[in-house]
């Protein structure tokens, strides 16, 4: 089964090269072969006698992450859908784009799509799901911005992006926390060991970030806002991710992961909101928009929002009828996409108030989008699946027997009136798409082109999508018990419903639930032009798009006046908040550790000679602080560096008081050979508050050194290794210089380094003044 | 015998003390010329001045901890002071310490 994923992902490889001929030959030819073929591949396994299929192929074994995977009922619906639909939209993209398009970018970017789609429904190890998940946000991406000349078109897949990758990061948060409970990384061990998690106290949040990966990827309210900027996509990109397959792989992974969570009551809760708030608002904001891809988009984000709240309510009938609106849903959406597609193509526009009339110009695409708009609004005709998956879902919102605690049994009582509200809106926008294009009076004058029948090719897979459309609705028996049935028991766990009966009786609640939609329905979309005031007092001025993009620009401005706030370009600040952090952190560390030990009873007796050169250094320390000499500065600088010379001769180390003082001269010769560009000494015009901050850190900062210095004296616990040194000096080394014996012969290659050291600065001063000069004569 | 070394070493103690004290007067005197010091003439003589002061220091250090070491540390400070009092008195009288163009 690895193929199946990976060998799309290799041949989308060759596609550039295959498209190098595509002036010929249209690239999509060849690329139709690929998804066609997995259609095929797939297609053996539909049948009564189905088992799930498990197998593995390592990838990093010892993290425990391997392509494992597991076909069953859902997963493969979802390949099926994948496949299926891919063939048909690569097909109609054929039509669609002209040669002069980048055929080998979309096409490549498609497929990797497609791979991407396929490993994340097949996968069964949860990281391996999360790989192909990104796979597929990315691919999104590249493919929402094909026109990446165009502004809206970078916009849209900019928010689409920045949004799926958001709910995929804490998805992979969740699935992190999974596998520590679990100490396993397949979602079916995870199923078998569903009491450890429902007993963890990390549920809540697992299931949260787990839900925040599904909601985002099938923009569910309040993330739905990037689909509907993701229609800048070409049509068949609309059709096939954004409405067939990528949006539905939240729906997959909520249905993979119900088994574990249908237990937890929160899960029906959160879901079900989720689920029902979307299917009302988008479908209510479906009916305000005026362009074809917009309306189809709240569109489809409603239907997501009732696949998503039948899910949530996991009871039997509902598991069974989000899983066949899932398929029917793909069929119908798909479909619809390509019409509005083909009214793009035929007359340069997809605002539906220049359109109207198109029914006598294009009978073909107007029969199609009858059969899928009246499907979408799940109107009572024997032939259309639609109907049956919105009655099912009425049955299951009448039928919830769940409500343990308040807030669930207050849902149980709302959730049927709000399914009929939701229900209402749809038939009212189906019923507006098809009767704003294809009804009315007729405005040629106000179409960029003269409208004609598509071309035969271009209507194919919608053909295709809509007699599959007919036919679930005339036979649903023929798919429920040899595949959707299969889907159902993989996401509820047991068996579920086979059989399916068109009439319920006139009696049946359900049914009267659809008569109730159909009537105020017809009601509200006859007198469409008299409410539509409405919009302007919800949503008004308040949309999430705004929010999104107030969110992202203050989050631009805020983050900037941070940035700014503290890199203020002066070293000064730089170097006092060094100190302060160093200070301040030393300090607790230290207090914490109880670090500070201070001894006096192994210390040396003071003599004159030493408190003489200490006062003088302290005197002329300070002088060197407040001195407004230049000069002067120096000076005193080189006595307290002589003063260490003296110390280090008082201390018996020669050596270092030689060096020492050949050191200071020079440096002290160094300052005045440079003094002509030093800058001249002035009062410091800082603000008295940063003096106070200066002071406080340069005294806390002796303070520190000096008690970690009486800390570390009085806390030497360890046997010197200088004994040894002297010992050996002369019969290893062969001198009586103990210091210098070490520096060549026992510690020879630190030496070695400090004269490198030496040289890079004398190589580097040459250079600097060297290049300086070059320049000048420039 | 010993008790005449007994006597010197102690008198060799007490000359070193009153030596270093001498010395310490005098250089924090200089320190403050150096600080205070009206031009810079005035500095470099009294830098020139702490430099021999500290000669004296060093000598008297090598008496009292009675070693021979430190003898190159006595020579290299004059060596030093008279290097380092050319350097700027030369700054002092042309602005730089060493001439670039020599003709």
């Amino acid at each position: 089964m690895i193929y199946i994923v990976l060998i799309p992902l290799l041949l989308a490889c060759f596609i550039p090269f295959i498209s190098k001929f595509k002036d010929k030959i249209h690239t999509g030819i060849f690329v139709f072969i690929i998804p066609f073929t997995i259609f095929l591949y797939f297609i053996r396994f539909i049948g009564n006698e189905f088992t799930p299929i498990h197998q593995t192929y390592k990838w990093i074994p010892s993290l425990d992450i391997n392509f494992n995977f597991y076909l069953d009922g859902l997963s493969l619906l979802f390949a099926l859908l994948i496949s299926g639909i891919g063939a048909l939209v690569v097909l109609y993209s054929i039509y669609y784009l002209d040669n002069s398009e980048r055929l080998g970018h979309f096409y490549v970017y498609l497929i990797m799509f497609m791979a991407a789609m396929l490993g994340v429904v097949l996968s069964d190890n949860i990281f391996v799901l999360y790989t192909f998940w990104e796979l597929t946000s990315i691919s999104s991406f590249l493919l929402i911005g094909y026109w990446h000349f165009n502004e809206r078109s970078r916009y849209g897949a900019m928010k689409s992006m920045l949004i799926t990758i958001f709910g995929g990061l804490s998805m992979f948060g969740g699935f992190i926390l999974l596998s520590v409970i679990t100490g396993t990384t397949s979602i079916q061990a995870m199923i078998a060991q569903t009491d450890i998690i429902l007993e963890s106290k990390y549920l809540p949040l697992i299931l949260g970030f787990i839900l925040l990966g599904a909601f985002t990827k099938s923009a569910q309210f309040p993330f739905h806002i990037w689909l509907p900027d993701a229609m800048e996509a070409p049509t068949p990109v609309s059709a096939y991710l954004h409405s067939a397959t990528m949006v539905k792989a939240g729906l997959f992974l909520v249905a993979r992961f119900s088994p574990i969570f249908s237990g937890y009551e929160w899960f029906f809760i959160i879901v079900s909101i989720a689920g029902i708030v979307t299917l009302c608002w988008g479908s209510y904001m479906a009916v305000r928009q005026t362009d074809l891809k917009a309306i189809l988009a709240f569109s489809t984000i409603s239907q997501l929002g009732m696949i998503m709240a039948m899910l949530g309510f996991g009871t039997k009938i509902a598991v069974f009828a989000a899983v066949f609106h899932i398929l029917n849903h793909a069929t119908f959406k798909g479909s619809l996409f390509m019409v509005a597609g083909i009214v793009d193509h035929e007359t340069g526009t997809r605002d539906i108030r220049k359109l109207g009339g198109l029914l006598t110009f294009m009978p073909m695409t107007a029969t199609l989008a009858l059969f899928g708009t009246f499907s979408m609004a799940g109107v009572p005709l024997p032939f259309l699946n639609g109907f049956y998956s919105k009655e099912l879902f009425f049955d299951s919102a009448i039928h919830l027997t769940e409500g343990v605690s308040d807030l669930a049994g207050f849902l149980v009582q709302v959730i049927p009136y709000l399914a009929v509200l939701g229900s209402i809106f749809t038939f009212v926008y189906s019923l507006y798409f098809f009767f704003g294009v294809f009804r009315g009076k007729k405005q040629l004058n106000q179409l960029p082109k003269k409208p004609h029948e598509a071309p035969f090719g271009m209507l194919i897979s919608p053909i295709v999508l809509v007699l599959g459309v007919i036919l679930i609705g005339l036979f649903p028996n023929l798919v429920n018990g040899t595949f959707i049935a299969h889907a159902a028991e993989s996401v509820y766990g047991s068996e579920v419903v086979k059989k399916l009966k068109f009439w319920h009786g006139i009696d049946s609640t359900a049914f009267q639930m659809s008569l109730v939609v159909v009537g105020i329905g017809t009601v509200l979309v006859s007198t469409r032009k008299k409410w539509n005031g409405v919009y302007k007092l919800l949503p008004g001025k308040l949309s999430f798009n705004k929010a999104y993009d107030w969110l992202i620009s203050m989050l631009d401005v805020y983050s900037n006046r941070i940035t700014r706030s503290y890199m203020t370009g002066s070293i000064r600040f730089y170097f006092a908040a060094i100190l302060a952090t160093t200070l301040v952190v030393t300090f607790t560390i230290m207090f914490m550790t109880n670090g500070f030990t201070i001894q006096f009873n192994e210390l040396a007796e003071v003599t004159i000679v030493e408190i003489a050169v200490v006062l003088l250094m302290i005197a002329a320390a300070i002088g060197t602080i407040f001195t407004k000499h230049n000069v002067a500065a120096i000076l005193t600088v080189g006595v307290v560096g002589y003063g260490v010379a003296i110390l280090f001769v008082i201390y018996r180390a020669p050596d270092l008081a030689l060096t020492q003082l050949v050191i200071e001269t020079v440096s002290v010769a160094l300052f005045l050979l440079c003094f002509y560009h030093l800058p001249k000494l002035e009062k410091s015009n800082e603000s008295l508050s940063t003096k106070t901050i200066n002071i406080i850190i340069s005294i806390g900062f002796g303070t520190l050194l000096t008690l970690i210095a009486i800390a570390s004296h009085s806390t030497n616990s360890f046997n010197k290794i200088s004994d040894y040194f002297i010992e050996t000096s002369h019969s290893l080394g062969g001198g009586d210089n103990v210091v210098n014996v070490i520096l060549v012969d026992m510690r020879g290659l630190d030496t070695l380094f400090e004269i490198a050291v030496l040289g890079i600065a004398a190589l580097a001063i040459y250079s600097m003044i060297n290049l300086r000069n070059n320049k000048e004569e420039k | 015998m010993t008790e005449l070394q007994s006597i010197t070493e102690t008198i060799l103690e007490i000359v070193t003390k009153v030596c270093v004290v001498g010395i310490s007067i005098s250089l924090l005197l200089l320190l403050y010329r150096i600080i205070d010091g009206p031009t810079n003439a005035d500095r470099a003589v009294a830098l020139d001045a702490i430099g021999i002061n500290l000669m004296g220091l060093a000598a008297l250090v090598a008496i009292i901890i009675s070693t021979t070491m430190l003898n190159d540390v006595i020579l290299l400070i004059g060596i030093l002071l008279f290097i380092g009092t050319i350097a700027i008195a030369k700054y002092l009288e042309k602005g730089v310490i060493i001439d670039r163009n020599l003709d």
